[in-house]
């Protein structure tokens, strides 16, 4: 029912604008076509209340259609589920979408169209994509996504050196988390009756937020397949 | 004095009763090893099952800092239980064979007596502290590997880089020391109230496990006003060690530790049960009529 | 005087265990202590010890305050308190090389040896004690009690608990360490016999009061009889007896009778002046060992007054 009030909406508001943004759309996704392959070195940031995590050293993987993979040198990753799984690029896996103009917006200082993404496909598992595009770029500064068992999620991009890539050097993740807890019982701790009222109102802030800068990227070198099993 | 604690480690080492704890910490190690080493992995899945639905954690979560963890955090709860064996024997067993008037009509004061008898307690607890170490940090390290450490708590994870990991240990094993000295200062005292070893040693096991049932009391108000004072409650405080500051961005700060201040107050409790126990030892022992 | 005790008093909460005990040792004294069970024998060596704090009372070892000269004078005191127990789980040689270091001294293994030798039990030097018989227990106790050459040797109770061949092995020992070693003996006992045979001097207690300390050739002479008499109003014999040449010669005056130390060729002149002080005997009982004395005198429910010699 929300879905279809969604769409509905979307549909007028194409019908307002009435503009197709389907070719814009393309460009870009054929700018990032370019790409095959990628093997990536970043740094991970994991910001959510109820992780302690250090900043980490990890290598990203992808390969064209839509295969991806985060993985930390030796260490344990820590990753909320959803979020960051999922690759610009998958978007883009399938033409079966509609593509909307929704006005503009300023991203960072950059003027952007933005444009909405509805999947025609029924099964898909995002219900609407959000993408805020650097027309003379071709780059996607921005996107906000809605998906059916994730909830919604943004991802922020900024480029640099890759950008003729279209393949950004820092990622921003920003999603909400479930909640965390575990009772007493089963991590053997005792309860802190002093604990800080301050660090108990942190722990229940439910915004998860992953960034990701990217240091390098091996750009179509080939990547066997056994990497991302 | 040296040689008065010399005598006594020799006694305490010449007893098969001593060798009872270090046989159950082999033991009991050894079977959560194997365990671990054979299913492991249905313990992740289990360890995980609350939290897979909001985080996915790769890597080798299962390392030897992992499996230490899990040995201290059971076993730590069971070897107060152990050094009681020894600790509550001390002055009863004594009294219980008959050799403490005899020791006691040596040209050594009571109190160095006492003191004595007590530093020996405190060498064994040591010891037994490091066969636990050598167990259960540095076999599981050969046995497991090393990585990074993450932890479950009550209400967030910690994760501890490999390189972040060591020196926690040591800290930790330096607390449980303090921990467990404590619990050998109970049993030493509550020994010298008794006859035969058997009362103290129940007393001090009783004592520990009752303190440490009103410690995870927490949900009724009455026990959790007087939780701070339990020594019990401030025993876990190696735990601390392994948790971790974040700066504002969230973000874990290598090599700090979360609540330095709570560690450093439970220590001083520790050691003032430590101290008051020996000392109130020391006051009731110099008056003792010994008639056994 | 070795040992000087004054004054010496124990309460356990509301039980008087010794009250008002005063005796001294001198050197070389084979020291008999004699006492019912529970006449506070033990209660009295375990203070000699410092295993107990006196309630009241003085005790000077050596010449010195035992209150605060304790190691001192520890250190040159051997004791077997009760059974001489010892580390089971130790061997014979590991016990008394244990008690040697407590002790203060440190002996090479041949020394140690040769005092497991002096009690028979080098052969089995190796073996824990847990296999031991009693009398070999016994045997060791004594070992260590001696290991560091005390010049005072107390002993509480020794012959508790073993065979006859053990008791004379023990008093052998005792007459030894007196004869041969030239050394001071404490030796407590409830029965008369043993003390009989080893003591130079004896004191017998009887609910933590003094009965009666004396020489042991004087209480136990034939020539000196203790006389027990029995009168239709003793405490009128007692009275007429102070007031008399004899009354040196009173000891104790008690419920039953009243107690004289007579010389035995006395005893008609002592009968006829009874006579001539209208004193109404019952009976004039004479004792001949102290082991009827001991069982007359401590079973009697309070005295009023003590002589010694």
């Amino acid at each position: 029912m929300r879905i279809s009030i969604i769409i509905l909406f979307v549909c007028s508001c194409a019908i307002s604008y009435g503009q197709d943004m389907t070719a814009l759309v393309m460009k870009v996704k054929a700018k990032l076509d370019q790409v095959n392959d990628y093997e990536a070195e970043g740094k991970m940031k994991t910001d959510v209340a109820f992780i302690k995590a250090p900043i980490g050293k990890v290598r990203v993987f992808y390969k064209k259609p839509n295969k991806f993979r985060l993985k930390k040198d030796g260490g344990i990753s820590l990753l909320p589920k959803g979020g960051v799984s999922v690759n610009m690029n998958s978007i883009f896996t399938t033409s079966e979408f509609v593509a909307l103009a929704a006005g503009e917006a300023m991203v960072n200082g950059v003027n952007t169209k933005i444009v909405k993404l509805l999947p025609t496909n029924e099964n898909s598992d995002i219900v609407l994509t959000t993408m805020y595009i650097d027309e003379p770029n071709l780059l996607i500064r921005k996107s906000v996504i809605t998906t059916k068992e994730n909830g919604t999620y943004t991802i922020e991009m900024n480029y640099g050196k890759f950008a003729q890539y279209g393949l950004p050097d820092k990622v921003v993740f920003n999603f909400n988390t479930k909640d965390y807890y575990l009772p007493k019982g089963i991590t053997l701790e005792f309860d802190d009756a002093n604990e800080k009222p301050a660090e108990a109102e942190k722990l229940k802030n439910r915004k998860g937020k992953v960034e990701i800068t990217y240091s390098n990227y091996v750009i179509n070198k080939g990547i066997p397949d056994a990497v991302f099993k | 004095m040296w040689t008065l604690i010399q005598i006594e480690l020799f006694k305490i080492f010449r007893r098969p009763r001593t060798y009872i704890a270090f046989a159950a910490i082999a033991a009991l190690i050894g079977v959560v090893q194997l365990g671990l080493k054979i299913d492991g992995q249905a313990y992740v899945s289990f360890m995980m099952r609350d939290i897979s639905s909001s985080i996915s954690v790769e890597g080798k979560i299962l390392n030897g800092y992992q499996v230490c963890y899990i040995v201290l955090q059971a076993l730590l709860v069971h070897v107060p239980l152990l050094i009681s064996l020894v600790a509550a024997d001390m002055i009863s067993g004594e009294a219980n064979m008959g050799t403490l008037r005899i020791m006691l009509t040596k040209p050594i004061s009571r109190t160095q007596f006492l003191l004595a008898k007590f530093i020996a307690t405190v060498i064994y607890t040591l010891l037994l502290l490091v066969w636990l170490a050598i167990m259960a940090l540095f076999v599981n390290m050969l046995i497991f590997g090393t990585d990074d450490l993450f932890l479950l708590k009550s209400q967030y994870v910690v994760l501890l880089k490999k390189d972040d990991v060591f020196w926690r240990y040591v800290c930790a094993f330096g607390f449980a020391a303090l921990a467990m000295t404590t619990v050998a200062a109970l049993g030493f005292f509550l020994s010298l109230f008794a006859e035969n070893s058997i009362g103290p040693i129940i007393a001090t096991m009783s004592v520990i496990i009752f303190f440490t049932i009103l410690s995870t009391l927490s949900s009724i108000p009455l026990f959790n006003a007087i939780k701070p004072y339990l020594f019990t409650t401030h025993m876990i405080g190696w735990k601390e060690f392994f948790d971790i500051k974040v700066n504002d961005a969230n973000e874990a700060i290598v090599g700090t530790i979360q609540n330095p201040g709570k560690i450093v107050q439970s220590s001083i409790v520790l050691v003032l049960h430590i101290i008051g126990f020996i000392t109130a030892g020391i006051f009731v022992f110099r008056k003792k009529d010994v008639l056994s | 005087m070795i040992l000087n005790v004054t004054g010496l008093s124990k309460q356990f909460n509301h039980i008087t265990a010794v009250q008002d005990l005063s005796f001294s040792v001198a050197e070389g004294d084979v020291y008999g202590f004699l006492g019912q069970n529970g006449a506070g024998k033990s209660t009295t060596i375990r203070m000699l010890l410092t295993l107990i704090r006196p309630s009241a009372g003085h005790i000077e070892i050596f010449g010195k305050d035992l209150a605060t000269h304790r190691n001192e004078i520890l250190a040159q005191i051997g004791g077997v308190i009760e059974k001489p127990d010892v580390y089971k789980y130790l061997s014979a040689y590991e016990n008394l090389e244990v008690f040697a270091r407590l002790s203060g001294v440190k002996l090479s293994r041949q020394e140690l040896m040769g005092q497991l030798e002096r009690v028979g039990l080098a052969h089995r030097a190796k073996d824990r004690v847990k296999t031991f018989s009693q009398g070999m227990k016994q045997r060791l106790g004594l070992a260590i009690a001696l290991v560091h050459d005390p010049k005072l040797i107390i002993l509480d109770e020794p012959t508790n608990g073993l065979d006859p061949q053990g008791i004379a092995d023990i008093r052998n020992l005792i007459l030894h360490l007196s004869r041969d070693l030239k050394k001071t003996v404490i030796v407590s006992s409830h029965l008369l016999g043993e003390i009989e045979q080893v003591a130079t001097r004896v004191l017998i207690i009887d609910k933590g009061r003094k009965i009666v300390e004396g020489h042991a050739t004087e209480l136990f002479d034939p020539a000196q009889t203790i006389v027990e008499l029995e009168t239709f109003d003793n405490d009128f014999a007692f009275q007429q007896l102070q007031n008399s040449n004899w009354s040196a010669r009173l000891q104790s005056r008690r419920d039953s009778a009243v107690l004289i130390k007579l010389d035995r060729a006395q005893i008609p002149q002592f009968h006829r002046d009874l006579i001539n002080m209208n004193i109404q005997v019952l009976a004039l009982r004479p004792r001949h060992s102290l082991e009827d004395y001991f069982l007359q005198v401590t079973s009697g429910k309070q005295h009023v007054d003590t002589y010694s010699n």
